[in-house]
């Protein structure tokens, strides 16, 4: 049997802690992305394309991620579409940041006032010029901060894709826990690690927070 | 091809694991919800020391996954001496995870109620109850409301976790049945189908018992 030191137990879970991280900006990428087109998607005031939104939005933010992650793991490979774990974990966090991701962007956009859509209109401003010149500019002012606040979610979203069998950092605290015996120990230590990956961003966004009201 | 009639035949597999799923989720409702108004007043109104431990307590818990938490509490505990069934653990867990969400809302709520109102309830001499729950608490639920819903909801579908401990709850269910025919597509969308049923429901339970709640609002 392999011994482990405080050392080893320590350096697999920050080398596990990378994997973690690379996934958490995987889904965050991927789910700002998407969340941007469904966002353009829900501003066209097109009743139909609103209505594909909402039942997104209803689909991923009413059903658990971690049931998302089965479905995209073990379902579509049942179906005949392989694919890895690596795969499974982002496509499913991208449709749980997206979905969330949406509606954090939609409260920011409602909050401008509706006449400046219209006086954009009257000055003979189009829709995209509308967007770009006028809307965007403040609205990713009023995002910033419930944006970055999201993302501590995403980071601890990611702990589930250890059941789907991805080593990051919750699998390689199970893994290690299987080896030596040592739960109390090994949990605290990846509890503390995602600490202390999260705590910064939830600082930071309270900081961005009470920046923009003071401002305001 | 998909073939949902396979599932017909575990119906009271889903059925017994929809039962622990809702029960756990009223439990934990109820008592983390109650453990988020106590850690709020404290942290609102206590003296620095109880502050300074509510805030650590719901920093850790809002900034760690609840898989870890759950995992520290039913592997971890029992190395220290403190031996939990999975469905005790789950339990603790749930309800810790949502205390700490809950405390942060609650919070928000309590410092909306102006100082003013305060002592305007004392000069009207009204007890130091009927202050609490008439003047700091009614308007203070009333305006969080929407939000501790939403974080309830959240809570229910993080549920799904505790099928890892071996909880029979409907995720657990989910991953029987798909265990015993193989037919993991159809299984999983159903059980998402179910959650999200189950989340609607919840939904409109609470916005009933929220009309029910704050009825006094539209008596006059």
């Amino acid at each position: 049997m392999i011994e482990f030191s405080n050392y080893d137990i320590l350096r697999n879970l920050l080398f596990a802690t990378q994997w973690t991280i690379l996934l958490s900006l995987a889904a965050f990428i991927g789910g700002a992305t998407v969340a941007l087109t469904l966002t353009a998607m829900r501003l066209t005031r097109n009743p139909a394309m609103q209505r594909i939104v909402r039942v997104y939005v209803e689909l991923f933010q009413g059903t658990p991620l971690l049931m998302q992650m089965f479905l995209c793991f073990f379902g579509l490979s049942m179906l005949g579409y392989e694919i890895s774990a690596w795969g499974a974990a982002i496509l499913s966090l991208t449709f749980f940041t997206s979905a969330f991701l949406v509606e954090i962007w939609r409260g920011c956009i409602d909050t401008l006032p509706k006449g400046q859509w219209e006086a954009s209109r009257c000055l003979g401003l189009s829709f995209l010029q509308t967007l770009r010149f006028i809307i965007l500019p403040q609205a990713i002012r009023v995002a910033t901060a419930p944006t970055v606040g999201f993302s501590v979610q995403v980071i601890k979203g990611t702990a589930l894709a250890s059941v789907i069998g991805f080593v990051e950092l919750t699998k390689v605290g199970t893994m290690l826990n299987n080896a030596t015996f040592e739960p109390f120990k090994i949990f605290t230590l990846v509890a503390l690690i995602y600490f202390m990956l999260c705590y910064p961003l939830s600082l930071y966004s309270k900081h961005l927070e009470k920046k923009f009201n003071v401002s305001r | 091809m998909l073939y949902f009639s396979d599932l017909l035949q575990y119906s009271d597999v889903f059925l017994s694991g929809l039962k622990t799923t809702v029960e756990l989720t009223v439990l934990t409702t109820i008592l983390g919800v109650s453990l988020g108004t106590l850690c709020a007043t404290a942290r609102q109104y206590g003296n620095q020391a109880s502050q300074r431990i509510v805030t650590v307590y719901v920093e850790l818990i809002r900034n760690t996954p609840f898989i870890v938490q759950l995992f520290f509490i039913f592997f971890g505990l029992p190395a220290i001496g403190m031996m939990l069934s999975p469905w005790e653990a789950s339990m603790i867990a749930l309800t810790i995870n949502l205390g700490a969400y809950s405390t942060e809302i609650i919070r928000a709520g309590l410092g909306s109620i102006s100082k003013g109102q305060i002592e305007a309830a004392k000069v009207l001499g009204l007890t130091f109850q009927q202050t609490l729950v008439r003047v700091i608490f009614t308007p203070a639920f009333e305006k969080i409301y929407p939000a501790l819903v939403s974080q309830c909801i959240i809570v229910m579908l993080g549920s799904a976790v505790i099928s890892q401990i071996s909880v029979e709850d409907l995720t657990y269910a989910a991953n029987l049945v798909q265990s015993r025919n193989f037919r993991a597509f159809e299984s999983y969308a159903v059980t998402a189908l179910l959650y999200l049923g189950l989340s609607i429901l919840l939904r409109f339970a609470f916005n009933t018992l929220g009309k029910r709640l704050f009825a006094y609002r539209t008596s006059n």
